[in-house]
This record gives C-alpha cells, structure tokens and sequence, in this order.
C-alpha cells in the first residue's frame, strides 16, 4: 500500500508533471511563438513596402529637408532631415525639461496646500487639482493657445513689464545676458569663490565631527560662494554681463529671449496639468507615513519643521518617487500633442518628414526611439534619486 | 501612607476641571485629579472611556478645550514654548510602537537626544546602549524595527522615551498590540521602572501588573473617573456597581 502514496513516488516524476520541466517547457513555447509572430510583422511589412516601390534605409536622412521650421536652434531649410529631426528632438526636450521643473514645483505647493489646516488654502488646492486633472489635456492646450495667449494684445499694444519684458500675441520676449568685456575677470572671481567654498565645507565638515553633532555641511560654504559672487560683480571692472533688451525694430520686437505663443501656450497647459497629478502623488505620500510616526515624533520632542525633515520625509519621498517618475515620462510623451497648435516638437517635425518622404517606417521609428531614450534616461536618474535619499534616510 | 503624604505636598500633575470634545461627542467630562512625584497609577476603564484621550492630553498629543492642567509647575497651554518644554519631560509609549522604521533601533533612541537635548552622538549613542542594555536587548541595536518581535520593539520604544530623561512616563495600553509571550517581557521592563522610582501613568488591562505594581487605579467609563483606589480595595472591595461589573468580566479570564 505503502508504494502507492503520493510521496514514495519521488525520484521519478513523469515529465508532464515535473514542474522543473514545465517551466522550461512554457518559457521555450512563449519565446518561439513571440520570434514567429515577429517575423510574421516583418515579413509581411517588407512584402507591403515592395508593393510601394520603398525600401527600408536611412540615406534620406541626409537629403535637403527643403521646409521650415518655425522654431528652435538655427536651421534653414537647406538643412538635412537629420538636422531637422535633431531640431524637433532639441524642442521636444525643452518644453518638457522646463515643464517637469514648473510641474514640481507647483505639484509640490499645491500637494502640501491640500493638507493646510487653513479651510480656504486648503479648498482652492482642492479645486485647482481637480479642475485641471478632470479636463482632457488636449482641450487645456488649445484653451491656453487660443482663449488666453491668442488673445493677448498686437505686437504695438505690447504689456510692458518694468519696460524690459514685453508680452503680446507674437509671445513674450525677455532680457538675456550676453557676456560682456568683464566676463574673465569675474570668473576668476568665481574660481577663488569656489575654492574659498570647498576649503570652508572641509573646514565645517571636520568641525561637525570634532563637535559630533548632525549638521549642515554648506552652512559657510555657500554664503561664502555667494558673498564672493555678489562682490566681484561689482568689483570687476566692466560688467560681466550686459542685458540685451528687447526692443521693438519694424513690425517686432528684436533682441533678448523669444518664447513664442506656441511654446508659452504647449508649457503652461502641460504644467498645470501635470501638476495637478503631483498635488496628489505629493499628497498621498505625506498621509501614507500613518499619525503614530508624528504623533511619536512630537512625544520626543521634535519641533514641526524636525518631525517634517526627519520623520516624515524620510519615509514619504521613497513612496512619491515611483509614481512621480510617471508623470514626468507622461509629460515629455504628452509634448508630442505639440502638433495641435503647430509647436514644432518631435512628432510635428517626424509628421513632416513622412509626408515630404513617405519613409514612415523609419521616421516612426527614430521617433518611438528618441521617446524611448528620453523616457529610460528620466527613469534611470529618478531610480538613482530614489535610492540615494532612501539611503540618506537611514 | 506616606506616598500619601508626598501627594500633597509635591503633585507632578496637576489636572483642573479637564474636558475635551471631539467635535459633539464629549470626551473628557470634567477630570480633576493630581499625581504626585514617583507616583504609580494604572488607568483601566472600558473602550471608549476616554482613558487613553486623559493621557494624551498630558503631552499634548490631544488639546484639552477647558480647565487647566500644570505639568511640574508649567501650564499646558497654546504656548509652544510650554509645551515643547512639557513634551521633553514626558516621555510616551504607544500601542502600535511607533518606532521610526526608516532609523535603526539606536537611532530610533538617540534621535530625540541629538536633536532636541543637542547632546554630542557618543553621548547619545552611550545613553542608548546602555538603555537597551537596561531593556534587555543590547544584541539588537544596529538591526531595525521590522526586523524585531514586538515584544522587543515595545522595549526599543521604551528605552527611546528614557532616553530624553523624562520625569513622567505615559503608557497608552503597551501590552495591547503584542502576542501573549510577548506580554511578560514588556511588563518585566516596565516593573523594574515602576521600583526605579519613576511617575508612570499606564493605560491598561493587564490587571495582575496593576495589583502588583500600582500604587492606585483609576476606574474611567464614559470620559469621569468613577472609582479611584489602591488596587487592594479596588479589587476585593469596589464601590460602584460598574465597577464590578468590569472587575467581573476582565478577571474571568
């Protein structure tokens, strides 16, 4: 009787109930069924492209692109299409770099306003969130782009703010610095800044272990930084810089930094957008850290800003960060909705290239791949972040 | 008796007239009550009964909205001065532990000694050793929390509490949460405390540490003190027909 219980069998398992070899078996079958979907795809692409008379290269990149593009580095249409695409991926990156940085920003204000124990800054967080994230962001930018920078005043009625920014329906135009004859001189001034600095973190970093206390490494180092800056700005005979001033030649405004409408229109509607998802990321990951560690934190005794930065933050950031990598990968993707107003982005550019080309194929996939740079680089450097402050933390 | 005599003359808390609301729901229905230096009371009383809300509103944890209540000759009152003063000189212990769990179990305990008494890290790292030695678990200072038992995470939270040097310690049900073998190792510790001399005030059903321990009882239903006695005549000669009945059902079993 014994020989037939289950247990005495060990040793010799049937093949199609060891699930050492299921194992193997499954993943072998999953893989072959994924190369032969594949070369299904592939094949029966090439068989289409032969239809059409097109074969699957990249030497058109080199071709004249033969049409213009409205903003971005310096280009002209005798360019390549290479160049042009590099233009697209350069504004691609801009919008969303700056975007991600306003997005936090007002994600993080509005996060924290949403758990003020002021009934009114609290309430208008909560409007604002759910305002902005309840309205498809495509009909954000579109709102921006025509109801409120389509409608700012013509090019002569320009809003003047202090006389050196000016905003009009052609965009908003900023003073920029352009160096000037003092440059060198001042950033030698920077050079003795920076070295007065480092000598002074080592100098404070050996005084915090000789005190054996917790403390802020920059605490001289960086006012020193700043001291040095702000005097040899003065002292440095010749500016460092001049502001090159926007100034109105012709039909338009010349000189200084140009954001155009398209721009300002595509940023402001994906940061506000965005931000409205972070005020809630933020939000959640403050009230994830349960009341005890608070309330613990205060019955030892700990000051609000200490529970904050020791207690809290500590434990609150390592939950934000996963979900806050998301929305700066959905960010710079949703730039691509750029096309909408004619912000030339990298899928407004890719556009224009398949259709002067018909090289769908490749263009679709330099853009899918260049998303797919910008994505891993943005994940790559939030996970590092993430592991960094988890370990600071401890 | 003369812990008696002590009470008169030397009260560490004082509480006038205390009462709370949460929101309608009156919590605290007037407590006037003072413990005196080295005093032990255990505060036992069904859920509900604000008896965990008393001792909470001792360290500010909760706001009491009328009376008064002086902590060795400070107020408790919207000054932040008063109460950061209070919550260096009334060290808690909670339910659910609250151990920092991002911090070591001695970083857990020298936090508060760093920061808010700014002594030096040897110092504090010394206090702390020495304190989970006291505790019984020097073996696991560089793990952390989620790496102990309860039992022995209660003790981290009660060395991390010694460690600002209170003069009162708060015990808001510190059995509750454990596993039964757990209970004694946690009592054990509070016991040595309790003959070290230190005011404990303790929340909690453990009736045999109470008898023991506890130099009075108070008998909290329906946020006042009923009944408030030595354990001896509480226990064998209790006074209110509510209090029997509590003293029925809990030693049962």
């Amino acid at each position: 009787m014994e020989n037939n219980s289950p247990t005495a069998a060990s040793g010799k398992i049937p093949f199609w109930r060891d699930v050492r070899v299921l194992r193997i078996l499954f993943q072998v079958i999953f893989l072959l069924g994924v190369i032969l979907l594949l070369t299904l795809l592939y094949t029966n692409m090439l068989k289409g492209l032969r239809g059409l008379g097109l074969t699957l290269n990249l030497n058109f990149l080199q071709d004249e692109a033969g049409f213009g593009i409205s903003e971005g580095i310096a280009y002209n249409p005798s360019d390549t299409y290479f160049k042009a695409f590099w233009v697209g991926v350069l504004n691609t990156l801009k919008v969303s770099i700056i975007g991600i940085v306003c997005a936090t920003l007002m994600g993080l204000f509005f996060g924290i306003a949403r758990l003020s124990s002021n009934w009114l800054i609290r309430t208008i967080a909560a409007a604002y969130v759910e305002c902005f994230r309840n309205v498809p962001l495509l009909l954000q930018i579109l709102f921006w782009y025509t109801a409120v920078v389509g409608q700012l005043p013509k090019v002569r009625e320009s809003i003047s703010v202090f006389g050196g920014a000016f905003i009009n329906n052609r965009g908003i135009y900023l003073p920029s610095p352009e160096p000037a004859s003092g440059l060198n001189t001042w950033l030698w001034f920077l050079g003795a800044g920076l070295l007065l600095a480092v000598i002074l973190y080592i100098v404070r970093w050996r005084q915090l272990q000789q005190l054996d206390r917790p403390g802020f490494r920059a605490k001289w180092a960086l006012p020193a930084f700043l001291i040095v800056a702000f005097c040899g700005w003065f002292l440095t005979p010749g500016r460092p810089f001049t502001l090159d001033l926007p100034a109105l030649q012709g039909f338009n405004y010349q000189g200084g930094m140009r954001f155009t409408p398209e721009f300002s229109a595509l940023l402001v509607a994906l940061s506000i957008y965005t931000s409205a998802f972070i005020a809630e990321i933020v939000r959640s990951g403050i009230q994830s850290v349960v009341k005890g560690q608070r309330e613990a934190a205060r019955a030892v005794g700990l000051k609000e800003g200490q529970t904050l930065r020791l207690v809290i933050l500590p434990q609150a950031i390592p939950i934000i960060v996963p979900p806050l990598t998301s929305q700066y990968l959905n960010l710079a993707k949703n730039s691509s909705l750029a096309v909408a107003i004619g912000f030339p982005d990298l899928v407004s550019v890719g556009n224009t290239m398949m259709t002067q080309t018909g090289q769908a194929i490749p263009v679709f996939a330099m853009i899918m791949v260049s998303y797919l740079i910008i994505s891993l680089t943005t994940s790559a450097a939030m996970n590092w972040y993430n592991s960094w402050i988890t370990r600071i933390g401890r | 008796m003369a812990a008696q005599e002590n009470a008169l003359n030397d009260p560490i808390i004082i509480c006038e007239d205390v009462h709370k609301w949460f929101d309608d729901f009156h919590v605290l229905k007037g407590i006037t009550t003072s413990f005196q230096k080295g005093e032990r009371a255990v505060i036992c009383g069904p859920s509900g009964s604000g008896k965990s809300t008393f001792i909470r509103t001792l360290n500010r944890l909760e706001e009491h909205q009328r009376g008064t209540i002086i902590i060795d000759g400070v107020e408790l009152t919207d000054d932040l001065r008063n109460i950061n003063l209070i919550r260096q000189e009334v060290g808690m212990v909670f339910q659910q532990f609250n151990l920092f769990p991002h911090l070591t179990n001695l970083e857990n305990i020298t936090l508060g000694p760093i920061r808010v008494r700014k002594l030096t890290k040897t110092e504090a790292e010394e206090i702390a050793l020495s304190l989970l030695e006291r505790v019984n678990i020097a073996d696991q200072a560089y793990k952390y929390p989620a790496e102990i038992s309860g039992g022995q995470q209660q003790r981290v939270a009660i060395a991390r509490a010694l460690a600002m040097e209170p003069k009162i310690m708060l015990f808001d049900e510190p059995t509750s949460a454990l596993d039964p073998e757990m209970i004694s190792e946690v009592l054990d510790v509070m016991r040595e405390l309790a003959h070290s001399g230190m005011t404990m005030l303790v929340v909690t059903h453990e009736m045999g540490f109470a008898r023991e321990v506890a130099d009075r009882i108070m008998f909290f239903a329906e946020g006042v003190v009923i009944e408030e006695a030595a354990p001896a005549d509480f226990f064998d000669n209790p006074q209110h027909e509510r209090t029997k009945l509590f003293i029925s059902q809990t030693l049962q079993h």
